[in-house]
């Protein structure tokens, strides 16, 4: 009992942050709107039995993925009003596919449930002696290591595409040159010179 | 009221037509699109966690965390090229990007 509670406030606040992302002006409130629909996604997957995916859905969406959204929405000055335009004259067409897709979907669940006979209950509260995560952990490492190793390249290669894209070298800006610093020689840095008494350093 | 298969088939449905719509209205804002995209993958997400809870199923799981990979990959490298392109033109305007083209 609830856990359907739990079930129907999470999936109302996912679906109307969700809907906010998309529709309020501000992006900054677009990417808090979109934060708190992955928190509530991760609510959901816990619900499910899923708890080591929840975690991994908070750290990675809303420590990485949505900070990096914020970052960027910050940084870059953009006059939003004006992306804003055309907004309304998107909205009939966008609205007609919207509905068609989501009644095809919405036709597919509920004939996933009645060909089921009887409403199928997710196991909640299935009593089992290993966690989720360990679970999880016992097939990663074995029977989906080359699955594993290969989501390591793919972050691999999408980390050194973001700096190959974002680095620059920009000619006239003073920065450290460390072979430089160290290849310095005494000759080059230090001077004597003689001083005659009574005068001072000309 | 049992929480079934088709409950949580129906909250994916609706997020996932929720990021569609929003790539069609916000067709001039590149990150409204991005955000809508991670939307569409997090229905996704929701939709193999839900059958793997169904089925008895690891899976599910393992694929949704390939998913969840390919998304961060997927928000930095456009962020990215959102960044170089705002710095070579000074907006991010939709319409012009087919200049990019070489």
């Amino acid at each position: 009992m609830l856990a359907s509670i739990a079930f129907y406030v999470l999936s109302v606040i996912a679906v109307i942050s969700a809907f906010a992302v998309i529709s309020v002006r501000n992006p900054v409130h677009s990417v808090l709107f979109l934060i708190l629909t992955f928190f509530t996604s991760a609510g959901l997957f816990v619900l499910l039995g899923a708890e080591f995916l929840a975690m991994l859905l908070v750290v990675v969406y809303v420590g990485a993925v949505a900070v990096l959204f914020l970052f960027v929405v910050m940084m870059l000055d953009v006059d939003f009003a004006e992306l804003k335009q055309g907004f309304l004259s998107y909205m009939p067409i966008g609205a007609i596919i919207a509905l068609a897709l989501f009644s095809e979907l919405a036709l597919v669940a509920s004939a996933s449930m009645s060909a089921q006979g009887a409403p199928i209950s997710i196991a909640t509260e299935q009593v089992s002696e290993v966690t989720n995560a360990e679970a999880i952990g016992q097939v990663l490492y074995t029977d989906y290591l080359l699955v594993f190793q290969m989501a390591g390249l793919v972050l691999f290669v999408a980390m050194i595409g973001a700096i190959v894209l974002t680095l620059r070298h920009r000619p006239g800006v003073k920065k450290q040159d460390i072979a430089a610093q160290v290849g310095r020689k005494r000759s080059e840095g230090v001077e004597l010179k003689d001083i005659r008494p009574g005068q001072g350093l000309g | 009221m049992e929480i079934t298969l088709a409950h949580y088939l129906f909250v994916a449905a609706a997020l996932f037509t929720i990021g569609v719509f929003g790539i069609f209205v916000n067709r001039k804002n590149v990150i409204i699109i991005l955000m809508s995209i991670e939307l569409v993958l997090l229905s996704v997400n929701i939709n193999l966690v839900a059958f793997s809870a169904h089925l008895q199923n690891l899976q599910g799981q393992i694929f949704a965390m390939m998913v969840l990979t390919v998304a961060a990959a997927e928000a930095a490298v456009g962020l990215a090229i959102l960044v170089t392109y705002f710095r070579n033109r000074g907006n991010i305007a939709v319409e012009d990007i087919n200049q990019m083209r070489g």
